[in-house]
């Protein structure tokens, strides 16, 4: 909304600057997001000129040499364009030395020899609508030599207010002039409906017209008035000039009349021509499926069962509370006029601007609940305007189904309760003085006051809290201490152990070296596919947007994996040579979830790196290039650090390397997985380098991770090393050897570790040779040979026997 | 004998004295202490001097043969440490060359780093940090925290819906604000209670200062006795945490449907005093304003207390605050970040300037 500081100060005085102006309103709760300025940057040198002459110029055609007299002492030849320039005319001129809209400063000038002192000005030259056809022709009745200022608003201030969605009643200048009044303290004015020319009238119905309402819940109030011998014609130029201000174009003095009263008001209306209501007879119903209805866009609007219309005996003739219909616009040759002030349901406009994809002035006030009051006051402003402007007289009747809304509610507001709050108080007389600059009516209590709502903030101030958010916002925020609570809670707070334990692993990553990065939780379905997942993988049991912005963010990721190659793909294409990221966040499955959730989702903890596992440097130019060792290390780094104890387990994924796949697995399950993307999967990223990956359930990790660590006496009985050379036949898993180094060698054997592997001629085809640390240690004594030979005997036979496994050399 | 050994003794020290490396002091100790040597062989010869010379001949031999051998282990070890000094000082680098291997420490995502900082300070003040789900109902991202039915961030156009069989309040989406976890706290805690929920969470919103996912930081404090006031000075203490000591508050009455009275917060600018920069320029972070828009808060709504008042919660006598911050605003401000694309690109010349 757009509020001119000029028409504003009809309502209420105004001493500030627009810029003090805005600040103050921002503090007081409404923000302006931009101050404005129309027209030229001053009024000076803006006057009223009498054409006393127009006379063809000798050497163009096209232009007259006028003789204008601007109330100087002699009159001023003036060069004029307009083909309607004609002597007797009012006009409006700028004098040389006044300063254009656009800026440039006008001076004396020669036009194809003939001087001209000044501009005979058409209203797009003042930034009032955009008719250059013709000069502006003001009435006759001004003087010469008025300053244009005084006839309308050549030049002002504009505020651009947020309004904030409870306050339906600042949609309207009255409702925010009430608002500086309260916030400034300037004078407020009578609102402009208080008289109202067809008071006598109410409550009965006019003659010639029926409307039925079928539907009070939809449309909880309608009135309407009849005016008759109605002229169509331009609007004065002070109308033109304020709609102009404030950002809405002139139609013509019936429709510009409905758009000055909603400007003011914040109440819309609409005006049917009476004579193209069919039957005489309107009816406010909801539309019947597939029903059509052409707006005063022009637009065939395709219409459901939702949608509150108007119709008349040939059907739909009105978009209720949006946008009136073709048919029954007023047009030049309409004479009668059926002005309706009605009250739509907020949250069924909205959903009918929404769907038909239509928002206009009239449905984003009435989307936010205007109260059935504003109905006739907006009724009384229009009529005041109708007879004035049109040359109509009002029709006996004032329609009116529905009624005023309910009793004004009485609230109790303490002055204690203003303290416990606020945590400062607010003296007795200052919350009433506030109150009453609201419009709120107050009378004294034992406690505080009694405070009575007006219609306007019905639905917005209906408790204590609202009241005192009212007189605090208004006596300003500026003066509350700073204090603290009093944590009274009995927890020390701070972050749970499952949060410390997911911050710890995510240091580890960070601290070997992944950067951490946060992808999107939207993804393209296609991301199944592109995972090579089987038609009825777990995976697909996508959590799916009903709405989504595109069909690229359409569902929830399933998985961490993708928003990882996204990112590896993304610095790939930039000359990365590699990389070593992670991401920890959430990954969504449908179904509902655990402790009431309304999906399936964990957190996440995935990483990749591809190239090299660290970065060269001088003096190691070729480091390892990142395999699925790399992300065991990880994977060992990460769950060591938060005490798991986890094995490997072989596993089939279908988006990792079938012969590079592996599972973690803990005591509760599986907690995730890690090995090498699938050269298909990648190469759907467009990644064509081997890719480390794991993934691991963190959530669930962190849960099972031990809650305490207690003591084991290491020290006191060091252990005694044996490093052991195993030959088994290639395909037996290191951990199988390690796992029957372990049993054979119970309880003594508590640590066995492969350190090297060899594969070649010594060792013979088919065979592969494993070095292994293994420490015998007791926790009463240190041990000696002889405790630790009878051990090693049984391990070599139980790799024998278990492993066809035999001891090297 | 007694005269030869002090001849000896005088004569050795003068050549280790002269001695100026650990070679020739190995000589010198063969030449006058090794068992081919002379004063070892006067030790062992005083066995055969008469009785009453053996005491002092013995005593004078051995403490110059022990003599000797100090002063030879004192010069030697001398030697070896300038012997050794010399050779380091030798044995030289070029130290600029950069480290090896490259073992480079990771990046937290900016947003990460930011979230962590401002748990930690309410953590300080003792908040305890929860987390919530993403995939929210009606009821609790919208109902139960007082939205008007007809409020237009319900709509298909602002919200983004889950595709299910769920109706009304049990319809599924993704959560629009961190708030839904203040109902869910309250179901479960009864007063007083204080707590923060950072998470991600969803708008249907996409230009150049909208991204459709973006990571709030709710908090809330319930108790008795709460005020405006308390809200205040919570919220100067973390912006002076987050954005320095000398920043200051203001408090803009605004609307929240889940809190009454609603402010908006701003924080002094810390770029420049009341909106000019040293040079007299308009400040570009703070367009010239001297106050950064940072969060949005106020006291809870009683109709948030009634929706779990079978909880504990008694909107007659609880009080309480709740405010929400924007985590990439609080990380644009703070870092300059110009762009909030940035937060979603991943590239790694990003990544790596931050956390």
């Amino acid at each position: 909304m757009r509020v001119p500081i000029d028409w504003l100060s009809e309502y209420v005085e105004v001493d500030l600057t627009a810029v003090e102006l805005s600040e103050r309103l921002a503090m007081t709760g409404t923000e302006v997001a931009r101050v404005l300025h129309h027209g030229p940057v001053s009024a000076d040198n803006f006057v009223v000129g009498k054409v006393l002459s127009a006379e063809q110029h000798p050497d163009a055609d096209r232009l007259r040499v006028c003789s204008v007299d601007t109330g100087d002492d002699e009159p001023r030849t003036i060069v004029c364009g307009a083909p309607n320039v004609a002597a007797g005319q009012t006009v409006s001129v700028a004098l040389p030395g006044a300063v254009m809209p656009d800026g440039t400063k006008l001076g004396e000038a020669k036009l194809r020899g003939v001087k001209s002192s000044g501009m005979i000005l058409a209203e797009d030259e003042l930034g009032i609508g955009s008719e250059h056809d013709g000069i502006m022709v003001l009435t006759d009745e001004l003087s010469a030599g008025t300053p244009l200022s005084e006839v309308f608003a050549v030049a002002s201030e504009v505020l651009e207010p947020e309004v904030t969605p409870n306050r339906s009643d600042c949609g309207g200048l009255y409702g925010i002039a009430r608002e500086v009044h309260a916030a400034t303290g300037g004078a407020l004015s009578a609102p402009p409906w208080a008289d109202d020319p067809g008071a006598p009238t109410i409550g009965q119905m006019p003659a010639g017209i029926a409307v039925t309402v079928e539907d009070a819940v939809l449309c909880p109030r309608f009135t309407a008035r009849v005016f008759e011998n109605v002229t169509v014609g331009p609007s004065p130029i002070w109308v033109k000039a304020r709609l102009a201000a404030a950002g809405q174009r002139s139609i013509s003095n019936v429709v510009d009349i409905t758009n000055y009263v909603m400007l003011v008001s914040g109440h819309p209306l609409h005006a049917f021509d009476l004579d193209q209501i069919a039957g005489a007879a309107l009816t406010v119903r909801s539309a019947r499926d597939g029903e059509t209805l052409t707006t005063l866009d022009g637009e065939e609007r395709v219409l459901d069962a939702d949608i509150c219309l108007i119709a008349d005996a040939d059907g739909p003739t009105s978009l209720a509370g949006v946008m009136g219909g073709s048919r029954s616009e007023v047009s030049d040759q309409t004479t009668r006029v059926l002005m309706e002030a009605a009250v739509w349901d907020g949250a069924n406009i909205n959903r009918t601007s929404t769907r038909l994809g239509l928002r206009s002035e009239a449905s984003s006030r009435f989307e936010k609940g205007l109260p059935p009051e504003g109905a006739l006051e907006a009724q009384a402003m229009a009529t005041a305007l109708m007879l004035e402007l049109t040359g109509a007289t009002l029709a006996d009747g004032t329609l009116d189904v529905g009624g005023d809304g309910a009793g004004a509610n009485v609230i109790r507001l303490r002055d204690a309760r203003i303290v416990s709050l606020l945590g400062t108080p607010i003296e007795r007389d200052r919350s009433q003085q506030i109150l009453e600059a609201l419009g709120f009516n107050v009378t004294a209590a034992d406690d505080g006051l009694d405070v009575t709502v007006p219609h306007w903030r019905r639905d917005d101030v209906t408790r204590e809290a609202d009241l005192i958010e009212e007189v605090a916002r208004i006596n300003g925020l500026e003066s509350l201490p700073p204090t603290l609570p009093l944590n009274r809670t009995g927890r020390a707070g701070g972050l749970s152990r499952e949060q410390r334990l997911v911050r710890r692993a995510e240091d580890v990553l960070v601290g070997r070296g992944l950067s951490e990065i946060v992808g999107w939780s939207f993804t393209d379905p296609e991301v199944c596919d592109r995972l090579l997942l089987d038609d009825d993988h777990p995976l697909r049991a996508l959590v799916v947007i009903e709405n989504p912005m595109s069909s690229a963010q359409s569902v929830m990721r399933p998985s961490i994996l993708p928003s990882l190659l996204d990112a590896a793909a993304y610095n790939l294409a930039r000359g990365a040579e590699g990389c070593a990221l992670f991401e920890s966040g959430s990954v969504y499955r449908s179904g509902p979830g655990e402790d009431g959730m309304a999906a399936n989702e964990h957190h996440g903890l995935g990483a990749i790196v591809t190239g090299p596992a660290r970065e060269p440097s001088w003096a190691d130019p070729q480091p390892p290039i990142a395999r699925i060792e790399t992300a065991h290390a990880l994977v060992s780094a990460v769950l060591g650090a938060l005490g798991i104890d986890w094995q490997v387990e072989q596993g089939e994924l279908p988006f990792l390397h079938p012969g590079r796949t592996a599972m973690i697995r803990s005591e509760a399950g599986l907690l995730g997985w890690f090995g090498e993307v699938h050269p298909g999967v990648a190469s759907s990223w467009e990644i064509a380098q081997p890719i480390a990956a794991l993934a691991i359930d963190i959530g669930r990790a962190a849960a099972e991770a031990p809650r305490q660590t207690m003591f084991s006496d290491l020290t006191s009985f060091p252990p005694l090393r044996e490093d052991l050379a195993v030959i088994v036949p290639a395909g037996v898993a290191a951990a199988n050897v390690v796992a029957c180094i372990i049993a054979a060698g119970s309880p003594l054997v508590n640590r066995a570790e492969v350190f090297d592997v060899y594969e070649g001629e010594q060792v013979g085809e088919g065979r592969v040779s494993l070095a292994l640390h293994v420490d015998f240690a007791a926790d009463d004594r240190t041990l000696s040979d002889e405790d630790v030979a009878p051990l090693r005997e049984k391990i070599v036979a139980a790799l024998k026997s278990e492993l066809d496994g035999e001891l090297r050399g | 004998m007694i005269e030869r050994v002090a001849e000896i003794q005088e004569q050795a020290e003068a050549e280790i004295s002269a001695a100026s490396t650990a070679a020739a002091l190995e000589e010198l100790r063969v030449q006058y202490l090794g068992r081919k040597a002379e004063l070892p062989q006067l030790l062992r010869d005083v066995a055969q001097l008469p009785p009453e010379q053996r005491g002092e001949a013995g005593r004078t031999a051995n403490q110059a043969r022990q003599s000797l051998e100090a002063m030879i282990d004192a010069a030697a070890a001398k030697c070896e440490a300038a012997e050794m000094s010399a050779a380091l000082a030798d044995d030289t680098v070029d130290i600029t060359l950069p480290g090896s291997p490259v073992e480079a420490v990771g990046h937290h995502h900016l947003l990460s780093a930011t979230r962590r900082e401002i748990e930690d300070v309410f953590c300080g003040l003792g908040y305890s940090v929860i987390e919530g789900p993403e995939v929210e109902t009606v009821h609790y991202n919208f109902d139960a925290l007082n939205h008007d039915p007809a409020h237009p961030a319900r709509g298909r156009s602002d919200t983004f819906y889950i595709e299910g069989d769920g109706e009304g309040p049990e319809q599924t989406l993704l959560r629009t604000h961190t708030s839904p976890m203040q109902i869910r706290i309250m179901e479960e805690t009864p007063p007083p209670i204080a707590l923060i929920v950072p998470g991600r969470v969803f708008r249907r919103d996409s230009d150049a200062t909208h991204t459709p996912q973006f990571h709030q930081i709710e908090g809330l404090l319930v108790d008795e006795g709460v005020t405006l006031a308390d809200l205040k000075g919570t919220l100067l203490a973390f912006a002076r945490s987050i954005f320095g000591a000398d920043r200051e508050l203001r408090l803009r009455p605004h609307f929240f449907p889940f809190t009454e009275p609603s402010v908006e917060v701003d924080v002094s600018c810390f770029m420049c005093e009341q909106g000019a920069s040293p040079e007299g320029d308009r400040c570009s972070l703070c367009k010239g304003t001297g106050w950064l828009e940072v969060l949005g808060s106020g006291m809870v709504d009683p109709n948030v207390f009634a929706a779990v008042s079978e909880h504990g919660y008694d909107p007659d006598t609880h009080q309480g605050f709740a405010f929400g911050l924007g985590i990439e605003r609080i990380a644009m401000l703070k870092h300059g970040v110009p762009d909030l694309r940035f937060f979603y690109e991943n590239d790694l010349r990003f990544l790596r300037q931050f956390g």
